[in-house]
């Protein structure tokens, strides 16, 4: 049988993908999305494995709620990202050093 | 093994290969493409630990909306620049070395025994009379619902700020000039208009 500790170390690999993913892509803003994407994939499926295994609904609402903020930010993310690409002509990161920081 | 056993392992491989694929892809769109396959799995890790309402959400909002508005962004822009794949390599063995020192660490620690069957047991299946979606609105409408309204104002925000950030067609809207309205003259509103009066005998 499959107990909560797989699919807790499941998600920890997963997680740890999309980690490494914001690492290694780290001048392309559109891949760094899509791992954050990655990472709340990853958090979801512990929710949701926590929610089965204790047997309370409250997880699977919470998901619910992380889907929908994450769609919100993908839509900001992705209009910024547009945003960008007009004003600069490209969506390089090392492009978008203004503020020197 | 069981049956759900093997399907938790043949969904974890594709989770796993295809978020590696995912990070590790040189091209934008195929990266989103494996995304969508990562989606996938995902959805149907979830729908092995009974929650069919958010497995199908997944699918149709993150597939079906997200992913394809990432496609939009990918094919718009010009994404395949050499220089953004410059700096690849450099940071690769740090990513690594980092992820698999915190996967060692969760895996230590999610392997101490807390979390073991025989801890926490496997929950009995519910029958096939059981609604999944009939459970979550049960507790989205009635515990949860202002945080649910919450949520539906906060995607009306995303769609006004999504909509202002890229707006640039001002044509429509209706703004005002400062200057120009500062700035006008009695002559420019008003015109002075001479006009004979008709006597009245010719009228009649």
């Amino acid at each position: 049988m499959i107990a909560l500790s797989d699919y807790l170390i499941l998600s920890s690999i997963v997680f740890c993908i999309g980690l490494a993913g914001i690492f290694i892509n780290r001048t392309n803003i559109i891949m760094l999305l899509m791992c954050v994407e990655l990472i709340l994939a990853a958090v979801n499926t512990n929710f949701i494995a926590f929610s089965y295994f204790s047997g309370d609904l409250a997880g699977q609402i919470f998901v619910f709620f992380i889907l929908t903020v994450a769609a919100a930010e993908v839509a900001i993310g992705l209009a910024i990202l547009t945003l960008m690409f007009r004003s600069r002509g490209s969506i390089d990161i090392d492009v978008t050093n203004t503020l020197k920081g | 093994m069981e049956f759900t056993s093997v399907l938790f392992y043949i969904f974890s491989f594709f989770f796993v290969t295809s978020a590696v694929m995912m990070i590790t892809a040189r091209n934008t769109a195929k990266a989103a493409l494996l995304l969508i396959l990562t989606f996938f799995s995902a959805a149907s890790l979830w729908l092995l630990l009974e929650a069919e309402f958010l497995a199908i959400t997944l699918i149709l909002i993150y597939v079906g909306a997200v992913m394809v508005l990432f496609m939009f962004v990918i094919k718009m822009l010009d994404t395949d620049k050499s220089t953004l794949r410059a700096q690849f390599t450099r940071y690769l063995p740090l990513g690594i070395f980092v992820s698999i020192v915190v996967i060692a660490q969760m895996v230590l620690v999610l392997n101490a025994g807390q979390f073991d069957l025989e801890v926490i047991g496997v929950p009995e299946r519910h029958d096939a009379s059981y609604s999944n979606i009939t459970a979550i609105a049960e507790q989205l409408y009635t515990v949860y619902v202002y945080p649910f309204e919450l949520a539906a104002i906060l995607l009306l925000i995303a769609i006004i700020a999504a909509i202002t950030l890229v707006h640039r067609n001002q044509l429509r809207s209706k703004k005002q000039n400062i200057s120009e309205q500062v700035n006008v003259q009695a002559k420019d509103r008003m015109r002075f208009a001479s006009i004979k009066p008709k006597s009245s005998k010719e009228s009649k």
